[in-house]
């Protein structure tokens, strides 16, 4: 095994996207100049953002096996690649579905917390009237970090969760397609470094949401931002396609799918969405991107565009996009529940059927987020109805939740007290939801700060909790060390209270008639003094997040040593694994012999490990 | 729920499904139509802005070549049909032939519409919503053929080889069924840019 800085796949990805960067560079001004054309920054460095992510991939060694295949070589089977061991498997190529999950799960966290850190900035600016920390142009370049950046983290922990957990419950080996996994993860690095990078190109100043004609005059950073995006989107469209291809192939025999341990429902249909809709806040960035390069006229009414259509194509996907947070998040709860409340799931058809359900409905809601902006009338009003429908697929996890719940021996570990929490932040977010899903109400609402705080309930309630009561949760099956219960319960009686203030008050000020994204405001003390709370509630927020984040590295090296089926639960990666899940998962095929939530039966079992009919030893 | 224990016997659990080399095929064509299945999503996304922008107009283009490229790539698609036919009836000359018409094919649609069309039109990028609307549609599909001609060229390559045989040559299929799907979207565009509403 090689050793050396150079030998770390991260190291190399980097150093390749900084010479593909330069080579897009050099080439579009050796063709400009050839053409006699002069050198212009902005497809320079255009070119150069997408050379440079291509750059990394070479660089990381994420193509090489389909390099081989393509030259007719023999490429060795992703399960035969050799690895290394320790943390540094970590920081390169590597196939094993578990590893790639972790991956994923590093990425979310370091995002969560750069997004989060990008909205304390702002946040101290907003605790008085007037400009006092940063000037206009970077407040509003940290408003759209803080959204891009926060998305781009909770999308990556859905894949997370999905690329760890799906192929363990459903008792395969790995994913799919293991190199498709590894280079929709690796793709996701050299995105993150694009958007990040707009900082340092001028920023923007159009918030996450990029409308035009805005986004078409806005500084450079912009089309880093672009950029990065569609980068980010093909790692996203790629990974959720391994996801439905993994579920629908690699079950273990007997696993129909409606005994499908839950989660893998929630993850199968945020995956459909992911698949499919991203395409279109690629397209639509990348049409921005074309108007500025090559004076297109899509989007500038005064070149025969039309700004409108830009929402359209925008929110096709990220409405749906929510749903693509919040499914992998219901799916965590849906599955705990039942482990925690010694209880079967309360109807687990219609838990699997809601999924499905919110994925279908999600795509037919998008332009209520449009009901001010001048669209044509007679879309109103079907979109008012079709964005309430969305109410019953999500009542109906609500009411099996609670069925859940109902007379269970319920134990209150940390977990389950995310798990909780988790289910009274998104009520407070769901119950907002109709409000400015009626037209009288949204046209009063709309971008204000009680958007802000309904949307801010709904990811807390609908991802982060869960994700951090499923890093509680499935952490022994990663480290084979438990996390901390203490730093637990310090996270949790910290970030719920706090989380609450901040949402309550944004909503406050949001009634009062405070603009989202705004960087000032009126000198009245009821704005001030919220904002204070608001503020204060936010670095608590802040505060919890660090304690986790501590605790997940703390306990990752000196926590206590997990044993067993550390929860009591059912499903196959606790029955039948040691902790940490060894490499390959299931030494032998599985066979599904019951239903996956019987915890009222003692005398059955959900899988047992069958032996390999001819085996010898 | 209910406890209904599965019949395990009726599953035959004797080998892990994932090395069999059939189910690996299997898994890899419906990951093929995922992926197809995603991209049109950008091809309908396309064709939504066309018609929210131009409606019942058309850019004006010369439809005699626009009639001309467009055989050109059904054609193309006959052959890629018959390539793939020999190469499961383990004709591998057969295949090559085909499949180096179907590259040549290819490779005059692309000349068509980006060598001819582009530069004889007379509206540039810049002019309002159809130069917009063209340009983005016929450069969009015209990068996806130029993708399936380099896919063709590889296939083509390792086919000389020797890598595939009548029973086993998922990446000939893969490249045929990537090729006829390009073909398809442009029986989509081709009347969406040149026939449907009036020039304007």
């Amino acid at each position: 095994m090689k050793t050396g800085i150079l030998s770390i796949g991260l190291v190399r990805g980097l150093l390749f996207q900084a010479a593909g960067f330069l080579a897009g560079v050099a080439v579009v001004t050796v063709i400009r100049l050839a053409f006699g054309m002069g050198f212009s920054a902005e497809p320079a460095i255009v070119l150069g953002a997408f050379f440079s992510a291509i750059g990394f991939m070479i660089g990381v060694g994420a193509f090489s096996g389909w390099f081989a295949n393509a030259l007719g070589k023999p490429a060795i089977p992703p399960e035969e690649v050799e690895e290394p061991s320790g943390f540094k498997r970590y920081l390169g190529v590597s196939y094993d579905h578990k590893v790639i999950g972790v991956q994923y799960g590093m990425l979310t966290i370091a995002a969560l917390f750069l997004g989060g850190s990008f909205a304390l900035i702002f946040r101290s600016e907003l605790v008085a009237p007037g400009m006092q920390l940063i000037g206009l142009q970077q407040f509003n370049t940290l408003i759209g970090l803080h959204g891009m950046v926060a998305i781009v983290g909770m999308l990556l922990g859905g894949a997370a969760l999905g690329n760890f957990l799906v192929p363990l419950l459903i008792g395969a080996k790995d994913m799919a397609f293991p190199r498709l996994n590894a280079f929709a993860f690796w793709l996701a690095v050299p995105a993150v470094v694009l958007v990040l990078s707009s900082m340092a190109a001028g920023g923007f100043d159009t918030g996450w949401t990029a409308y035009p004609p805005l986004s078409i005059f806005a500084n450079m950073g912009m089309q880093l931002f672009f950029a990065g995006v569609v980068v980010f989107g093909w790692s996203s469209v790629l990974g959720a396609l391994n996801i439905v291809a993994t579920v629908l192939r690699m079950r273990a025999p007997g696993m129909s799918l409606f005994r499908m341990p839950i989660f893998v429902w929630g993850s199968l249909a945020t995956s459909i969405i992911a698949m499919t809709a991203t395409q279109l806040i690629g397209l639509s960035f990348q049409l921005v991107m074309f108007e500025r390069l090559f004076g297109m006229g899509f989007f500038n009414p005064a070149n025969g565009g039309n700004p409108i259509l830009f929402q359209h194509l925008f929110w096709f996907y990220s409405h749906p996009a929510v749903y693509i947070f919040v499914l992998p998040g219901f799916a965590v709860i849906s599955e705990l529940l039942p482990v925690f409340a010694r209880k079967p799931l309360f109807g687990y058809r219609w838990v699997a059927m809601s999924s499905l359900g919110i994925a279908l409905v999600g795509f037919l809601v998008w332009a209520h987020h449009m009901f001010t902006s001048g669209m044509e009338e007679y879309l109103r009003v079907p979109f008012m109805y079709t964005t309430l429908l969305v109410a019953v697929p999500t009542g109906v996890k609500f009411f099996s939740w609670t069925g859940t719940l109902w007379e269970g021996k319920i134990r209150f570990t940390v977990p389950m007290l995310f798990v909780l929490g988790a289910m009274n932040v998104f009520l407070l977010g769901g119950l907002t939801g109709p409000i400015l899903g009626t037209i009288p109400t949204d046209l009063h609402l709309h971008d204000s700060y009680f958007v802000v705080g309904h949307f801010h309930n709904t990811m807390f309630g609908g991802f982060v909790f869960p994700f951090i009561a499923a890093v509680h949760y499935w952490f022994p099956k990663i480290t084979g060390r438990k996390m901390s219960d203490l730093l637990g319960r310090i996270t949790f009686f910290i970030l719920l209270p706090s989380f609450w203030i901040q949402t309550l008050g944004q909503m406050q000020v949001g009634l009062l008639g405070m603009r989202r994204r705004v960087a000032d405001y009126d000198t009245l003390p009821e704005f001030q003094t919220t904002h204070i709370f608001i503020t204060v509630a936010g670095f608590l927020v802040g505060l919890a997040f660090v304690i986790f984040m501590y605790n997940v590295i703390r306990s990752a090296m000196k926590g206590e040593v997990a044993v067993g089926n550390v929860w009591e639960s059912r499903s196959p990666e606790w029955e039948l694994l040691p902790n940490p899940a060894p490499k390959h998962n299931y030494p032998q095929p599985l066979v599904v012999t019951g239903d996956p939530y019987d915890y009222s039966l003692t005398d059955t079992e959900y899988v047992e490990l069958v032996p390999v009919a001819g085996a010898t030893d | 729920m209910s406890v209904q224990p599965y019949p395990a016997e009726t599953h035959p659990v004797d080998a892990h499904p994932v090395e069999n080399l059939r189910h690996r095929e299997r898994t890899n064509r419906l990951g093929l139509w995922l992926f197809i299945l995603s991209d049109s999503f950008v091809f309908g996304a396309l064709l939504f802005t066309r018609f929210y922008l131009l409606g019942n107009n058309r850019p004006e283009l010369i439809q005699w070549l626009g009639l001309v490229v467009t055989v050109v790539l059904l054609a193309s698609s006959f052959f890629m049909n018959r390539a793939e036919v020999q190469m499961s009836l383990g004709n591998r000359q057969g295949f090559l032939r085909n499949t180096l018409v179907t590259i040549v094919l290819g490779s005059l649609f692309l000349i068509g519409v980006v060598g001819v069309e582009w530069q004889v039109a007379h509206f540039g990028p810049a002019d309002g919503a159809q130069g917009a609307i063209f340009y983005t549609m016929t450069g969009f599909h015209a990068f996806h053929v130029f993708t399936g001609v380099i896919f063709l060229s590889l296939v083509y390559r390792n086919a000389k080889k020797g890598l595939y045989s009548a029973e086993h040559h998922w990446p000939v299929e893969a490249a045929a069924v990537y090729w006829h799907f390009v073909d398809l979207v442009w029986i989509f565009f081709y009347p969406a840019l040149y026939l449907i509403g009036t020039a304007l």
